[in-house]
């Protein structure tokens, strides 16, 4: 039988999460390497189909927004795990408290009195005009200052093995559901491993998310809900998960109602009062009375009782403006304003398109950096020079010269690579890595993250939408 | 409980509860089929009558056969009641109220709806073994139950499921009752005979009543059999059963134990009665049809009792 061969693996050119330069393998991957190398690779495809009917049995499934309905996909889940040391890991994790916790007093700065405006740290234009800046929240008074919850940090590694923040997710960071069904199905596919190597486990989250949540309520034993939008979003699989793992209620906007000064959810003995809601829907979506009128998603009404302090939201309505790719240019300025010191987990270098010199530099070399709109996610709306024709990067310029704000560029990032199983043999594929943070009473990280891997050869897009997959993430004791 | 989520819940067993009773209406007639004399006509219109949808059938199909009938009532897409159909429902269901079951019901649910939205393997089987799939679905409905029975407190939503459940099944057997006497009982010439026996035999096998029904009255017995479908209280496919059980279910919701305390209790309790103290005699002799018809219209009246009472009540707050 033919066993996992490793002889014809490539880590040349590339930050190797497992092989450093010299073919040498890293400290912590060896138990690993061993059980790789002990397996045929038939047994590793069989180890394969059988994720992969896991996934679907459990109903690990989500549908493409441009699939014709009724297509359900499984986010490929890669068997051959991502390993974080215990150094590495403190690093990451002490630069993410830090993160969270400036741009959270970012957040009720910018909602409240504005000093770092009126300092001129970040341009007030940039600031008030982001499309995500709610006008609405100017003033708000969120229950205990709290305004990002629930965060989904996109970090990446770049060619020299330096962790960087690629994005500041603080909205409806999705994926944390992948993270701890691909633990499940890891412990079950390879218990060995686990009982030689140390992993720190992640299960607790959903109850740390629980009492994250609850922690917004003064009532001690509060009515917690999920509001999804419903079971034909592409992440129902999640809020359903993550209902039923904290034993809340999961709602959708019709399942509320607002009377008098509070919410209601309608049930088979009458309505019943609601103290926190995670919700799930856009800030676009949360209540047709304020926001988009057209909504059949959320809650007309919702942000009067949100702003009497009637109800806890998280996230935060509003939170859009410290997560924009313009403002994020400005996070190490950020941090150093509120918190007087350096950050620690850097930035991708960032060209924004609203600054004359700079628009400049991005359009003339336009053919290798990576264009992206402000306000785009998913990684939808953006351009790879280097993988770009002529036409798609004339298109962009057109684009940044009609709306300078609206675009940001980066350098073209070799991200890390890590083996991944490509028919029977291992082959480097980019990965990037999105920890999951909690902020409530403190600022939680947990032990572990979702990696995203761009399963194409050579591709450095790793969004589920255009063809990744996932891995575990093991963080070690 | 959410509204919708015993909305949901209460359909997702409805539909189960279809899907089963279902396949087992067929695979009785397709075994029936095989022991037929010859000459004597199949009989798989009735089949689609049964279901309520021959109107439907009638603009799909130019002929009535065993292959088009099975197509229809088993796979069509079609078909908002085909198995296929029902399984979908019931797992669409099943997803809405996610949180409130648990991951054991959820992964059958899931398996049944991989097992019969795979067309490569359930067009095969429909070609080479149709039984065998037939009794993949009656199992997978069986085993879903049993991991209710054995994971699923005994709450508000285990009530909605019991009483969906109930209710539907006292549908299908009132059905299936009123369509075969319908066809069975004008064949005076073959009352007694070898085929007559077959025939009632076989609509006693279609609701797995058979084995119960002969521990009971020993012979086959017209009368017996209709009393033993619609009234006894004990055997489990019984429209009194069925009945008793839906009302339990609905006093268990509400916690009131005496008289009604709503709209779907003042009319579970009125119909069950209407059963309780007839006798057999009386229901044949008023028109077993007519009797049954009234069943139906009561438990199309109960559905929505249910709903109004439960899934759309905004009035108090709590």
């Amino acid at each position: 039988m033919q066993k996992i061969d490793f002889s014809a693996y490539e880590y040349d050119g590339f930050f190797d999460e497992m092989f450093g330069s010299n073919s040498e393998i890293r400290p912590g991957f060896n138990v690993l390497m061993q059980k790789m190398e002990s397996m045929s690779s038939q047994r590793m495809l069989q180890l394969q189909y059988a994720s992969d009917r896991a996934q679907r049995s459990i109903g690990m499934t989500f549908n493409v927004y441009s699939d014709h309905q009724g297509t359900e996909r499984i986010l490929p889940l890669d068997l051959i795990p991502r390993i974080i040391p215990q150094e590495d890991w403190a690093h990451i994790e002490e630069g993410l408290r830090q993160r969270i916790y400036a741009l959270n007093l970012f957040l009720n700065d910018i909602y409240g009195q504005q000093k770092i405006l009126k300092d001129e740290i970040i341009p007030k234009d940039l600031v008030l005009n982001c499309p995500s800046y709610l006008e609405k929240c100017q003033n708000l008074d969120v229950p205990k200052d709290i305004w990002c919850h629930i965060v989904g940090t996109d970090l990446i590694r770049d060619e020299h093995g330096e962790f960087r923040v690629l994005e500041d997710n603080l909205r409806c960071p999705s994926g944390v559901s992948y993270m701890l069904e691909n633990r499940e199905i890891l412990k079950r596919t390879f218990p060995d491993i686990f009982e030689k190597l140390k992993v720190r486990p992640v299960t607790d989250y959903a109850m740390h998310l629980r009492k994250t949540l609850a922690h917004l309520s003064d009532n001690p034993n509060p009515t917690i809900a999920v509001l999804t939008p419903g079971t034909y979003n592409s992440a129902y699989f999640e809020h359903s998960y993550l209902a039923q793992q904290m034993a809340v209620e999961l709602v959708e906007g019709r399942d509320l109602v607002v009377k008098g000064d509070h919410v209601f959810m309608r049930t088979t003995k009458g309505l019943e009062q609601v103290d926190v809601i995670y919700r799930r829907i856009d800030d676009d979506f949360l209540d047709p009375l304020h926001f988009r009128k057209d909504s059949m998603l959320g809650v007309p009404g919702i942000f009067d009782v949100y702003r009497k302090g009637n109800v806890a939201l998280a996230n935060a309505p509003g939170n859009g403006v410290a997560d924009d790719k313009a403002v994020y240019a400005y996070v190490p300025d950020i941090i150093k304003y509120y918190l007087d010191e350096e950050i620690i987990l850097k930035n991708v270098d960032t060209y924004l398109c609203s600054v004359d010199d700079q628009r400049k530099f991005v359009i003339d070399n336009i053919a290798d950096l990576v264009v992206k709109k402000t306000d785009g996610s998913g990684g939808y709306g953006m351009l790879i020079g280097p993988k770009s024709t002529k036409e798609e990067q004339d298109e962009f310029v057109k684009k940044i010269k009609e709306n300078p704000n609206g675009y940001i560029a980066q350098p073209t990032i070799s991200l890390s690579r890590v083996p991944t199983m490509v028919d029977g043999v291992p082959e480097g594929r980019h990965v990037d890595l999105r920890p999951y943070i909690l902020y409530g009473e403190e600022i939680k990280i947990i032990p572990g993250a979702l990696t995203r891997v761009a399963l194409k050869k050579g591709s450095l897009v790793v969004n589920s939408s255009q063809g990744g997959g996932s891995k575990d993430t093991w963080v070690l004791y | 409980m959410l509204s919708r989520t015993a909305n949901s819940i209460y359909w997702m067993s409805r539909y189960l509860e279809r899907a089963e009773n279902y396949a087992r209406f067929i695979d009785v007639n397709f075994n029936l089929s095989l022991e037929l004399a010859p000459g004597f006509p199949e009989q798989w219109k009735p089949l689609v009558i049964t279901t309520g949808g021959w109107p439907l059938y009638d603009k799909l199909y130019d002929t009535v056969s065993k292959s088009n009938v099975v197509d229809f009532l088993a796979l069509h897409k079609k078909n908002p009641n085909s198995i296929r159909n029902c399984i979908i429902q019931a797992r669409e269901n099943a997803r809405q109220i996610r949180p409130e079951i648990t991951k054991e019901v959820w992964e059958q649910v899931n398996a049944l709806y991989h097992y019969i939205t795979n067309e490569d393997l359930v067009n095969d089987l429909m070609q080479n073994e149709p039984r065998t799939l037939l009794n993949e679905i009656k199992k997978g409905c069986q085993l879903l139950y049993g991991i209710f029975d054995a994971t699923i407190s005994r709450n508000e939503g285990w009530n909605f499921r019991i009483a969906g459940k109930y209710l539907e099944r006292a549908d299908k057997t009132s059905r299936v009752l009123d369509v075969k006497y319908h066809y069975l009982l004008p064949n005076t010439k073959s009352v007694g005979s070898t085929v007559d026996l077959i025939q009632w035999g076989a609509l006693l096998k279609s609701v797995s009543a058979y084995d119960m029904y002969r521990k009971t009255f020993g012979t086959i017995q017209t009368h017996d059999i209709v009393a033993f479908l619609l009234l006894d209280r004990q055997f489990a496919r019984s429209v009194l059963h069925c009945l008793i059980a839906v009302q339990q279910a609905l006093h268990d919701i509400s916690g009131n134990r005496a008289g009604y305390s709503n709209e779907a209790e003042r009319r579970i309790g009125r119909l069950r009665s209407l059963l309780e103290y007839r006798k057999i005699e009386e229901v044949i002799g008023e028109g077993l049809h007519e009797f049954i018809d009234d069943v139906q219209v009561n438990i199309n009246q109960i559905n929505d009792a249910i709903s109004e009472t439960f899934f759309f009540n905004e009035e108090a707050i709590h």
